[in-house]
């Protein structure tokens, strides 16, 4: 008896936990409706909501990178008094050829080409340098350089998203890396957005924010401007163009300016940033703030540049060339946002910081409230229909016993839906079908013990003894089964998506869960109805 | 109640028309797969967009294909969801800018073609409960009706979710429905009237998918299946022997490739959900055969007398009650899935169904003529099967079970 009792109080024990997690302590109806809601976390495909995968462009960031090598690479030729013809990038054009961004330095006089190979050792040991002539040198990334670099620029992008979103009001969403190999692609999950237009244009606009130095401007056009220069660029400028009159960011002409290629202020240099009303009535501005390094270095610019013209870029297209009035420190201002709305954006992209490199959606899934709740309503009917079936089939075929499968049964449902309350799972559509699966596959393992057990009664043995071998003689082929689905699982989590994973987690949790009411529970039943004191001669099974 | 008491049916002997009708349902799948250039994927592997459009009146599928087709270029296709107003319309594999712009194309040309319009007026079954809210705002101010704005918050919920919830599924036909929602007093309700029209149609559900994750899904799927059939021959392989491991995977495989071609044949869509039946069937198809050759192995270690193959055919026998039954009662489960599971499962559950019967058949079937097969090959090398010396009446078989006399 002992051993009885106190597997009763184990499993009593069980059942209590799991009702726990389910439905915690309700003191009333409500309150048990909140707490299931609470516990049992709904996916997208159940609630609403949207999914994006994003594409991390990597090359971008890896060109970025390469300009900045580049710049240093010169100042630093220049100190040495070496003279260099150009250093120029050459820029990685998809994502699968980041890797292969290289720096191309020409004309090394070959006099210095020691010295200028001590500096490459000595200040740029991440990269490669392979001399293509006695002048020519050309360096590559190189490969745990630029491992850490993808991984950096996804780890950055995802946490920029991420406050993006989070500034939007969205507390619920998440982003994540969406598979463990692949350094360049993230999930974002949003919950009850229905349309994800606003979302994206957010996150997509990599609002970077530049502040250059004018050499020259606005032209008409790039040919205008180049024509002022003899047909070629001046050393170390670049070419932007403004923001045409079409264009929503600014309301003057276009045109073309030549500016000095490496901005003095860049986006990662603005500490605040927030809408302000502008000069004219009904008209935004957008204020930022610099950081204490930034402002230094902007006050001495400015104050040795007055009376010429700072281009304020944003997004690489210049927004306005104001004259430099007098020495700013660190505070600055975007004027002619078209609304408020635009100026919040704009403030909200500032804050964020740029992304290190531009995105791509490659898949957007957005469910509606009402495909959700319906897909609740469906999985329920299906699952009452398939477990009641089962319960009958059972009955009819095992009479008690039958009673005894059905307990064990709804132990197991009881069991998986409480841990997906403790392991936070969240519930998907193919998780209900999963869970329904659960019950049918979970049935075979008492069908395998039954039918042992009518075996053993057939060739003749007592009851107790027929149960006895019955169990034991099914609990290996009990496991085997379980193993294999369970292995098939394992590979469908690590291959699916979102709604897949979480139908193989509830069929995973729900098999193992098989494993003890099967064998534990059921078995302590039996021994339950044997142990009475009126000695059984027949089992109803 | 009992269907197979002691059953003693000879399932090796007869197995030659069960082989030729595998072969033949193998054989009309390919020749479907071939003829439709492969199988018919959803828009996870091809790519595309795919929109879930209910409708308050269905107007009929080519209306529809035809108002699209004037705006948006490639292949479109509509389909009826039976039983419902609901539509399923999907366009081709396009780049990713292109996807973008699709989604709105779809929808407004949806409502122009489609909706009806009221000019001024908010359309109560496309909008948000945040856009229903923002909207109702200022007229309800002017209205005369106060509200805070949590209880504002409140009843726009509280009208979305009438709207969302069975039966009404997204779509409102009569704003004077909206009186029984909390929270909605008469004046809020001759606001709402005046602010707003219930639309012709509401989006159930979007999605797009890039080209390149479509085709990287695609081989990943190939891959995953070929994971999980190479992990299932080496925990066989290691449990029982080589050859048993040989003869569940294929058995298996060729439940996977009938079950292909039968949706080939049905002309319905493999998407992600079916590939996660597939695996499902083959980890669970795997239950069945081991079962068996679990028995198999039993019966050889108790010597029991006879053949390699009568012994296997006693096996099956014995075991032949459990796998009907599960399967059977797993079968009830799928079925009642895929009668009131809902459309999103349909291709998932029809998998199932299917993959569990012919799992089954070709447990009984197939997997033992093979492990038969090899198991002679093997020994026809090395000598005439086995046959005790000792007869030892198993335990369990109970008297009068009658083993093959002859040695194949």
């Amino acid at each position: 008896m002992k051993p009885l009792r106190i597997k009763f109080f184990l499993i009593l024990g069980v059942v209590l936990v799991c009702l726990y997690g389910i439905i915690g302590l309700p003191r009333s109806k409500a309150e048990l409706i909140a707490n299931w809601q609470n516990n049992i976390h709904l996916g997208l495909d159940l609630r609403g909501g949207t999914y994006l995968v994003i594409q991390v462009q990597q090359q971008d960031a890896f060109n970025a990178n390469a300009g900045t090598v580049a710049e240093r690479l010169k100042d630093a030729a220049h100190k040495a008094q070496i003279p260099v013809a150009d250093v120029e990038v050459e820029e990685a054009k998809t994502l699968e050829t980041a890797n292969n961004v290289a720096i191309v330095v020409k004309g090394v006089p070959a006099g210095q080409a020691g010295t200028f190979r001590g500096i490459l050792s000595e200040q740029f040991s991440q990269w490669l340098s392979k001399p293509q002539s006695p002048t020519d040198y050309r360096l590559t990334m190189k490969p745990t350089e630029a491992l850490a670099l993808w991984q950096q620029t996804l780890a950055q992008t995802k946490n920029t998203i991420d406050k993006k979103i989070n500034a939007l009001g969205l507390t619920e969403a998440t982003v994540q890396q969406r598979r463990e190999d692949k350094d360049s692609e993230l999930l974002v999950q949003m919950p009850g957005v229905d349309d994800p237009g606003h979302v994206k244009q957010i996150i997509q606009t990599a609002a970077v924010l530049e502040l250059y130095d004018v050499k020259g401007g606005p032209f008409a056009s790039r040919e205008e401007a180049l024509s002022q220069n003899g047909g070629v660029l001046p050393l170390g400028t670049k070419l932007i163009g403004a923001a045409t009159a079409a264009d929503p960011q600014n309301s003057r002409g276009g045109g073309v300016y030549i500016a000095t290629r490496t901005p003095v202020v860049r986006g990662p240099d603005i500490r605040d940033a927030k809408p302000e009303n502008g000069d004219l009535p009904n008209t935004w501005d957008t204020g930022f703030v610099l950081s204490q390094d930034a402002a230094k270095r902007f006050a001495s610019y400015s104050g040795s540049h007055i009376g010429q013209r700072l281009a304020i870029v944003l997004d690489n297209k210049v927004l306005s060339a104001p004259t430099i009035q007098n020495q700013i420190n660190d505070q600055g201002r975007i004027t002619g946002a078209p609304s408020q709305q635009d100026a919040m954006d704009l403030a909200l992209n500032l804050k964020a910081g740029s992304l290190p490199a531009s995105v791509r959606y490659e898949q957007e899934n957005t469910v509606g409230p009402s495909l959700g709740a319906d897909s609740i309503h469906q999985g329920f009917i299906a699952g009452i229909a398939g477990v009641l079936a089962v319960i009958v089939a059972m009955l009819v075929y095992y009479k008690r016993s039958g009673i005894n499968a059905t307990l064990a049964l709804i132990l197991n449902a009881l069991i998986l839906i409480a841990c997906l309350s403790y392991f936070g799972a969240v519930l998907t559509l193919p998780g209900i079908a999963g869970i329904i699966l659960t019950i049918g596959m979970a049935v075979d393992s008492n069908v395998l013990i039954f039918e042992r057990i009518r075996e053993e009664l057939r060739a003749g043995k007592a009851v107790i003894p027929a149960v006895d071998s019955g169990f034991s003689k099914a609990l290996l082929t009990i496991i085997d089964t379980h193993v294999t689905t369970v292995v098939s699982c394992a590979i469908l989590f690590l291959f699916g998506s979102g709604p897949v994973k979480g139908f193989a987690v509830t069929l995973v949790i729900g098999l193992v869960a098989n494993v003890f009411t099967a064998v534990f529970v059921s078995r302590f039943i039996f021994d339950w109805e044997l142990s009475r004191p009126k000695p059984v001669t027949a089992l109803s099974i | 109640m009992e269907i197979f008491k002691q059953t003693n049916f000879d399932f090796l002997g007869r197995k030659w028309p069960f082989i030729l009708l595998s072969l033949l349902l193998t054989v009309a799948g390919l020749i479907s797969l071939w003829i439709k250039g492969g199988p018919k994927y959803g828009i996870d592997f091809n790519g595309g967009a795919l929109m879930d459009v209910n409708f308050i009146k269905r107007p009929p599928a080519e209306a529809i294909r035809a108002a699209l087709r004037h705006k948006i270029a490639g292949e479109i296709e509509v389909q009826e969801i039976g039983n419902s107003q609901e539509v399923l319309i999907s366009t081709g594999a396009r780049d990713d800018n292109a996807l973008q712009v699709v989604r709105g194309d779809m929808l407004s040309t949806l409502n122009t073609a489609f909706n009806t319009q009221e000019a001024g007026k908010f359309d109560i079954n496309l909008a948000s409960q945040s856009g229903l809210a923002d909207r109702l705002r200022e007229p309800l101010t002017r209205g005369g009706v106060l509200l805070s704005e949590d209880q504002l918050q409140g009843v726009t919920k509280a009208i979305a979710k009438f709207r969302d919830t069975p039966p009404r599924s997204g779509l409102i036909s009569n704003l004077d429905d909206l009186s029984g929602v909390s929270g909605v007093t008469a004046p809020l309700l001759k606001v709402v009237k005046q602010e707003c029209f219930p639309g012709n149609f509401a989006i159930r559900s979007v999605e797009t998918v890039g080209p390149r994750i479509g085709a990287d899904l695609r081989q990943q799927a190939v891959n995953v299946v070929l994971i999980a059939l190479a992990a299932m021959l080496v925990y066989i392989g290691f449990r029982f022997e080589w050859k048993y491991g040989v003869a569940a995977v294929i058995a298996v495989f060729h439940d996977t490739i009938i079950t292909i071609g039968l949706f080939s044949l049905l002309g319905k869509q493999i998407d992600l959900t079916v590939i996660a039946a597939l695996l499902t069937l083959v980890g669970y198809s795997m239950n069945d055969t081991i079962v068996t050759f679990d028995r198999i192995r039993e019966n050889l270690k108790l010597h029991v007398r006879g053949s390699f193959s009568s012994i296997v055919n006693l096996s099956i026998n014995q075991t032949l009650s459990r796998t009907v039954l599960t399967s059977g009662l797993t079968f009830l489960t799928a079925v009642s899935l895929f009668l009131f599971g809902g459309q999103v499962l349909n291709g998932f559950s029809l998998a199932l169904v299917i993959g569990i019967i012919i799992g089954t058949y070709s447990s009984i079937f197939i997997a033992s003529p093979i492990l038969v097969f090899w198991h002679n090959m093997a020994a026809g090398k090395a000598g005439p099967t086995r046959a005790t010396a000792v007869e030892v009446r198993p335990a369990g078989t109970g008297k009068g079970v009658k083993t093959a006399k002859t040695v194949k």
